[in-house]
């Protein structure tokens, strides 16, 4: 969806100019279409502010050596010059040479496989459950769609202190009967747990919603028809309601996956990245460079482009794998 | 994948504020008036205090009241800011040019930083630095970046050792004076009471009380070495090695660290921590010390092979470069630093004045805190004012949250933090 506003704005240059060339022939695609141009003007031009020049400026950062303290500024009496340079890729060049982006980057792709697997699956057994007739089923969606309808932060606050170790409720169970406590959020291994177990918790919910809309999609009379013919539960469930879903399916695992990539707010919320910085994940390793004593923007930047180049690489690749099975979108 | 995008816009984002807003904002028109006197100055000023908004903040309104009545014409809008969220919030408000405070409630910490990047109002000759030779040394010179003052001190602090008086005498262990008797008491009141003796809070901060106790630091000024593992350092951070080893502490937290420690401590479940003046409040509300003030005992941290020493920590208050009621600004900062008002606020809340005169004053001596974080303040060291100082503790926090962790020992873990530190620090060896 990137491309379309970029080629949707050359587009519109396009066609401004040849318009003016068209006039006289009284069949140029913008005298015919002027209308439709008016109404997406305000988008483009708000789109071009908001995303395009700070994503060229980012690119433009990313190649200096740019820092809070080299930055030209004038604040009251103190006026201090801009000193910083241009320095290529060294930036890029640092970063995936360093251990740090390599480290980051192998748990940033377990982390995304991880929860966006869980929520595809967990997604899709509770949509399963959810579509057949039952009674209070209005009041067991209300209920899964909770998580979701909680502002993340404060779900995020809520399982932090419920996994404390000391004096968390969780322990406090595990004591009470006997077990031993565990570090939920005090181990490495236990706190890429936990981590990804709230993740799973808060994303669970749009996965289910989504899919259940999807599900009911699907024309009934496949069913029956297929049940006439003697289809098992397991081969009406394998080849209709799968091949059914395909187009939510993929979707909402493409939406999943460049939101849990990014998932800041879980990370830094719950753990800070730490302990000694293991479940910090490539965004919260670029706030953290972007935001800890002297500000360093064009390191900052360089992760952040990194990311972009990472994400946007990898939904061309899912988009091949789609089209290869005849999906068209 | 508009998502994406965003992702890199929001990054990219931040440069653009920076750059944007620039500009803007001269304060020549404020610049300061040498013949209004001062009940004549007028404005409005805002004041970020970073203290405890519920246990600390009413007392420095109640100083701003009295402020108010001295000098009518100045208006000041009092803001609680979350000391965790203050750096960087100041930071981001300051570079833009809009929405800084006039007057910031700032740790020493940050003092060379800010002033390093201009965000701060010299001060040297103006009404704001008033009976310099009052001020403590050790507090003075943190407010100090090269050669010039651009902070006044509000109040100094230390770590010390805190105990619970009743459970080290049923232990029948006298308060440790050394790291060794500090093990080994928390041992015997680990055995003979079944609480822990010890509660660890994962911060660098506290970690340097061990590191200078071995004659460690993090690192050298005069020769621009990095020391942090150095053979000093790491036998005192081998020291906290060994007290989580030996089970002379329970496996302490390592998220949400300051905080289980303290609940530890103050609700009885741990004899002994390391803290400082700023948690009195705080402790003296806890379940064991509520009813029984004296319960609560502090003591010097206990010494190494080497000495017993703590960092120096503490506040001041600093200007806004870019603030718009400078002269306003100046009279506010020589009140509120005033002995007068550092001797209500050691009265009210137990913080130590930065200034000789204020511990005498009767408002101070109320409090018995006071004289007896006094005497801790002996083991005060001074931490190296650079303007990376706040960048040093990250790597630090992550080092010893590796060792608690058992991922790493104190030298390998040290050493990584040195590697950090030779990338922050350019120029410096090794």
């Amino acid at each position: 969806m990137a491309t379309p506003v970029v080629t949707g704005t050359a587009a519109g240059g396009d066609a401004r100019g040849r318009a003016r060339h068209d006039r006289a022939a009284k069949s140029g695609p913008l005298s015919r279409h002027w209308y439709a141009w008016a109404m997406v003007l305000p988008v483009v031009v708000v789109t071009l502010v908001l995303v395009g020049y700070p994503l060229v400026r980012g690119v433009a950062l990313s190649l200096t050596d740019a820092t809070e303290a080299n930055m030209g500024r004038t604040i009251g009496v103190n006026v201090i010059p801009s000193t910083y340079e241009f320095i290529g890729l060294k930036n890029y060049t640092g970063a995936l040479a360093s251990d740090e982006f390599r480290g980051r980057f192998i748990w940033t792709i377990i982390w995304t496989i991880c929860c966006v697997g869980l929520h595809y699956l967990l997604g899709l057994g509770l949509a399963m459950m959810l579509n057949r007739p039952m009674r209070f089923r209005a009041i067991y969606r209300v209920f899964l769609v909770l998580p979701w309808a909680v502002p993340s932060f404060v779900s995020i606050f809520i399982w932090r202190y419920l996994l404390n170790g000391e004096f968390g409720v969780i322990n406090g169970m595990l004591r009470d009967v006997g077990l031993p406590a565990i570090g939920w959020l005090d181990d490495p291994t236990m706190a890429k747990i936990s981590v990804i177990a709230i993740n799973v918790w808060l994303g669970v919910p749009f996965m289910m919603l989504a899919i259940l809309g999807g599900l009911q999609a699907i024309p009934g009379e496949l069913y029956e028809a297929a049940e006439m013919d003697g289809a098992s539960a397991f081969q009406r469930f394998r080849h209709i309601t799968l091949p059914g879903l395909r187009p939510v399916s993929s979707t909402v695992v493409l939406l999943g996956t460049i939101w849990t990539f990014n998932q800041f707010a879980v990370i830094w919320l719950a753990t800070q990245g730490g302990p000694g910085g293991e479940t910090n994940i490539l965004v919260t390793e670029a706030y953290r460079l972007a935001f800890q004593g002297i500000r360093d923007y064009a390191k900052s930047a360089s992760w952040g482009i990194l990311i972009l180049i990472i994400l946007s690489v990898m939904a061309v690749v899912y988009r091949r794998a789609l089209r290869r099975h005849g999906e068209v979108w | 994948m508009r998502r994406v995008i965003s992702a890199v816009a929001s990054a990219a984002a931040l440069a653009l504020a920076v750059t944007a807003c620039g500009g803007g904002t001269s304060s020549e028109s404020a610049a300061p008036a040498k013949s209004v006197a001062p009940a004549e100055v007028s404005g409005e000023i805002t004041w970020w205090d970073t203290s405890d908004a519920t246990k600390e903040g009413p007392a420095f309104q109640d100083l701003i009241k009295d402020f108010q009545a001295k000098y009518p014409k100045i208006k000041v809008n009092y803001v609680n800011v979350p000391f965790g969220e203050a750096q960087n919030k100041y930071k981001t408000a300051a570079q833009s040019g809009s929405g800084a405070p006039d007057v910031l409630r700032t740790e020493v910490g940050w003092v060379a930083e800010f002033a390093s990047l201009g965000y701060l109002q010299p001060l040297d000759g103006t009404p704001a630095v008033d009976k310099a030779d009052d001020f403590l040394p050790g507090p003075a010179s943190a407010g100090k970046y090269n050669g010039k003052t651009y902070a006044v001190p509000q109040v100094t602090d230390t770590l010390g050792l805190l105990y619970n008086k009743q459970l080290l005498s049923k232990a029948g262990v006298e308060v440790p004076k050394t790291f060794d008797e500090l093990k080994q008491a928390a041992l015997t009141i680990k055995q003979k009471t079944g609480v822990d003796g010890l509660a660890l809070n994962v911060d660098s901060y506290f970690l340097l009380p061990f590191i200078y106790g071995e004659g460690g630091d993090l690192l050298n000024v005069d020769t621009k070495k990095i020391t942090v593992a150095s053979p000093e350092s790491v036998k005192g951070v081998a020291v906290v090695e060994d007290l989580i080893k030996s089970g002379a502490v329970g496996k302490p937290a390592v998220s949400d660290s300051y905080v289980t420690a303290e609940t530890a401590f103050k609700e009885g479940k741990a004899a002994m921590i390391f803290n400082g003046p700023w948690a009195n409040t705080d402790n003296l509300a806890g379940k064991v010390f509520k009813d029984d003030p004296d319960n609560f005992g502090v003591a010097p941290v206990p010494a190494g092979s080497v000495k017993a020493a703590a960092p120096t920590g503490g506040h001041t208050y600093s200007i806004y470069a870019g603030s718009k009621n400078i002269p306003a600004s100046e009279l506010f900062v020589q009140f509120m630093a005033s002995a007068d008002s550092q001797a209500k606020i050691a009265g009210s809340l137990g913080l130590l004045p930065t200034r000789t005169s204020a511990y005498d004053m009767p408002a101070a001596t109320a409090n018995p805190m006071v004289g007896v974080w006094k005497t801790v303040m002996d083991t005060a060291v001074s931490r190296p004012w650079i303007p990376e100082q706040g960048q040093l503790f990250a790597p630090l926090l992550e080092g010893y949250q590796n060792i608690v962790t058992g991922k790493a020992d104190s030298k390998a873990a040290m050493d990584a933090v040195a590697k950090k530190y030779s990338e922050l620090l350019k120029g410096w060896s090794l």
